[in-house]
């Protein structure tokens, strides 16, 4: 079978040769230092939780300590379990609190005490991922005892600000046909250095991402799929200054999806490239441990750029998203690569230009659960035709064999969704599922044709935009404003302070068990490609066509 | 998905006479019997005077002769032909929609807030349940209101829409430097679509952003910039104008962070010459300028342009606050 496309196999490798180019040594600088968070994280999978009395975190104060002590450059571990097992401190809380309160001396020890903290660090950080391996072993009996959802997969958002109000909300959208929920966080959290603690009410256009709200609702969409016969999924955000630490939670209280895109922190949320890219490598590491498919943002370059213009940097995007995830050992199955509907409905030719992107897309990467996200930027408030353009993004979703679709809502950008505006969207998604779900299959573009000839014209864009990228580095490409339009120098954004450069002595045993590979599982959360669900003529990996 | 038994409902709602007790002339009179007694709160304006207009308004209509006279003072909404006042509504009650009594209910309900909202006759065309709890409706019905297009105020542009080449010309002459915009989101606002739209050279709606004009000098801060974080660099980079976009409105976040960002610039220009302050966001009322203490505000679909020749306007005299706007 070849290509719809007529996609050059040779072209297909040279750019996935280039991403890998451009993101070697973004991989080295993440080897080669620390972040705050990443260290924090390490604490957290040691089983460090809760606050003090101004709600922040333990793992904050304990981590903030050892920096003013001994520094980070050596990581956490060394210096906290040396504290622990030289005695007077019952656990970690303890010396944490302690630390707090200004009274422990940390040092980094040699030699037989070396030795000991490190296999001490390294017993309590394996008990949090015998936690999260169980967590992945729990999901996929969770999935045999109900079911998975044929794809594509239908996915809903919620965002009260408060968690007892999206656990109802979540639940009815469930029963209405939602097969994945995401809580959006609130507005701000990525900016904040430290994860928030325990079930929270209040947030601003979305609810704070917690250990306890993960754990909240979990149980009940738990409940709802058994109630549904389907397992229901729960997606939260591993993105802006604390991504390792909310990835570990995720990965403690079985969430299914985490929103993670090398980039969108850098441009949407002027997060440090260097902290982003450091904190990336660690999370990633850990969603691949915990079977957790990552979203990446692509879709948000189209909503400052030109959907048209800026095809190809959705393309070059997806790529380097897909090495830097490979990289850090998350399988095809867990690559949710993003990209979106968003070209101006004004354009000519609008429609075939977005079967051109998205069958590109779908080619490029054949195996990984594609996100398809809904138009926004030109939805007007003309909700009529803003339905009608939702249609059209199902109908395009559907003939490109998308695998995961955010559904429109025609009230896009007027307010947060009415109850009617989702069950009108979701009668949409239905009605073209219906209609046309099986149009993939017959849908041949002329291999000269307009739709063909777009796509092999967004991969050659690609590729010559990831030579650039190599020849000037992926962080000035980011700093020229290459992405997304927005320039961001490396030196710039939110939280370099807390990016430190590993001492040859580094110790960090949440690492030391992540580098050393997966548990034995095959992935159990990816939609499966195969079976009665893929009437749609799967697409060979060009790569591999000829 | 639409089922059979939301057809039956519509063509049940159409005809006239089977909607059983509840019809759409019981809800308009328990409409009308209702504004002073159930809506203390006055929400529902007295519906008396209205109707006077309505009639005096009719007969000033068919005096002026319809169409091909003057235009009239007085309109009202139209459907297929002029002054039959239809409107289409849709809204979801907390009602379940289950059994042959609940569905009655549920659109004797609907006829009801319908004629309270001043629509009859009033036509439930579509009711659907959604889950066990609510049912969604669409009604057509006629609307009795006239707007009085004398009593319509609008904020009117009060600058001519320039080209880049005659803002950046006016900048030149006017001003003999480059004109120096400094802006951010600011407060838990993270959205910097708007601000990005308007600053990047990317633009938006088919026109360039303010970097791309050649004599103004953008400095984007990005997203959740603090008010001190902003006000010091507006200084630092003598900024002409501060920019700043809003777009989380939740608990009205978006006035009280405008107000903080104005109080702030007085307070850090006591002699005056503060640049210009200027907000912006899908919920802003362009006409609370004043009220929240800065000197412009643009909603939904500003485009670059218009504010880049609001900018340029401001330059004529080149005054602000009474003081010459910079040295």
């Amino acid at each position: 079978m070849t290509s719809k496309l007529g996609l050059d196999p040779a072209t297909v490798r040279t750019v996935r040769e280039l991403a890998r180019k451009a993101g070697e040594p973004i991989t080295e600088m993440a080897r080669t230092h620390t972040t705050v968070s990443v260290e924090r994280a390490v604490l957290r999978l040691a089983g460090l939780n809760g606050a003090d009395a101004d709600g922040m975190p333990w793992v904050n104060r304990l981590t903030e300590a050892v920096q003013n002590s001994v520094g980070l450059e050596h990581g956490v571990a060394l210096p906290v379990w040396h504290a622990l097992t030289s005695g007077g401190h019952a656990s970690l809380r303890g010396l944490a609190e302690a630390a707090a309160a200004g009274t422990v001396t940390f040092r980094l020890p040699g030699g037989d005490d070396a030795r000991t903290a490190r296999s001490a660090a390294a017993r309590s950080v394996a008990r949090g991922f015998a936690t999260i391996d169980g967590q992945r072993a729990q999901r996929s009996r969770m999935i045999a005892a109900t079911a998975d959802p044929p794809k594509p997969w239908i996915y809903l958002i919620v965002a009260t600000g408060d968690i007892y109000e999206d656990i109802p909300q979540a639940q009815a959208a469930a029963r209405e046909g939602a097969d994945i929920i995401a809580v959006i966080r609130s507005t701000g959290q990525s900016l904040l250095d430290y994860v928030p603690e325990g079930a929270t009410r209040e947030g601003y256009a979305g609810t704070y991402a917690t250990r306890e709200n993960f754990r909240l609702m979990r149980a009940a969409l738990d409940e709802t799929s058994r109630e549904l016969g389907r397992y229901v999924r729960l997606t939260n955000y591993a993105s802006g200054l604390c991504m390792p630490e909310i990835a570990a939670l995720a990965g403690l209280e079985r969430l299914d999806m985490m929103l993670n895109d090398c980039m969108y922190g850098i441009i949407f949320r002027d997060i440090n490239p260097r902290r982003t890219f450091i904190d990336q490598r660690f999370s990633r590491q850990v969603h691949a441990r915990a079977g957790i498919v990552i979203n990446t943002g692509e879709d948000n370059y189209l909503t400052t750029a030109d959907a048209v213009d800026a095809a190809h940097t959705v393309v070059v995007s997806q790529l380097l998203n897909e090495y830097f995830g490979k990289e850090a050992g998350l399988a095809d199955a867990q690559l949710g690569l993003g990209h979106a509907f968003e070209i101006n409905p004004a354009v000519p030719d609008s429609f075939l230009l977005e079967l051109a992107h998205a069958q590109l897309v779908r080619e490029l990467f054949p195996d990984a659960p594609l996100k398809y996200m809904p138009p926004t930027k030109h939805m007007t408030g003309n909700v009529f035709a803003g339905y009608l353009l939702d249609a059209f993004f199902n109908l395009c979703g559907l003939m490109t064999d998308q695998s995961i679709l955010l559904i429109g809502m025609m009230t896009e950008g007027i307010h947060t969704p009415f109850l009617s505006d989702r069950d009108l969207a979701l009668e949409n998604v239905r009605y073209v599922r219906a209609a046309a779900g099986r149009l993939g299959e017959s849908f041949r573009p002329e291999p000269d044709g307009f739709v063909a000839t777009r796509a092999r014209e967004v991969l050659g864009e690609a590729s010559g935009l990831l030579r650039r990228i190599c020849d000037e580095g992926l962080l000035n490409a980011i700093a020229d404003g290459t992405f997304g339009v927005t320039r961001r120098p490396p030196d710039g954004g939110r939280g370099p302070e807390g990016v430190v450069k590993k001492a040859p002595e580094y110790f960090n045993p949440a690492t030391e068990i992540l580098d050393a590979g997966p548990p034995p599982a095959k992935n159990d959360n990816g939609p499966e490609r195969t079976g009665e669900d893929s009437q749609a003529v799967r697409t060979p990996q060009p790569a591999e066509a000829s | 998905m639409s089922t059979d038994d939301t057809e039956p409902t519509a063509s049940r709602a159409a005809q006239p006479g089977t909607g059983g007790p509840v019809t759409a002339g019981d809800g308009t009179a328990a409409g009308a019997a209702q504004p002073r007694s159930h809506g203390p709160r006055g929400a529902v304006r007295p519906s008396r005077p209205r109707d006077a207009t309505a009639s005096t308004a009719a007969r000033a209509r068919s005096a002026a002769g319809g169409i091909g006279g003057p235009p009239p003072r007085t309109i009202r909404p139209y459907g297929d032909t002029t002054g039959d006042g239809r409107v289409q509504v849709s809204f979801t009650l907390p009602v379940p929609f289950g059994s042959e009594t609940e569905r009655a209910r549920a659109e004797g309900a609907a006829l009801q807030l319908a004629a309270k909202m001043g629509l009859d006759p009033a036509m439930v065309v579509h009711a659907k349940g959604i889950g066990s709890d609510f049912t969604f409706f669409i009604v057509y019905g006629r609307v009795s209101h006239l707007v009085d297009m004398s009593a319509v105020t609008v904020t009117e542009r009060e600058f001519p829409l320039l080209t880049a080449q005659e803002v950046n010309l006016r900048i030149r002459s006017e001003l003999g430097r480059k004109f120096v915009v400094v802006g951010a989101c600011i407060g838990t606002d993270a959205h910097t679509v708007g601000i990005d739209a308007i600053l990047n050279v990317k633009g938006h709606a088919g026109e360039k952003g303010l970097e791309y004009y050649r004599e103004i000098r953008v400095v984007n801060m990005g997203a959740q910039v603090g008010v001190p974080d902003l006000v010091a660099r507006a200084r630092a980079e003598r900024a002409d104008a501060v920019l700043v976009s809003q777009v989380v409105t939740q608990r009205d976040a978006h006035l009280s962070n405008a107000r903080e960002m104005a109080a702030a610039f007085r307070d850090a220009y006591p002699g005056g010459g503060k640049p210009l302050l200027v907000v912006g966001g899908p919920r802003f009322d362009p006409a609370a300028a004043g009220a929240l203490g800065v000197d412009a505000i643009f909603g939904r679909g500003t485009t670059p342009r218009e504010v880049a020749s609001y900018l340029a306007a401001t330059l004529d005299g080149a005054t602000r606050d009474g003081e010459p706007a910079h040295v």
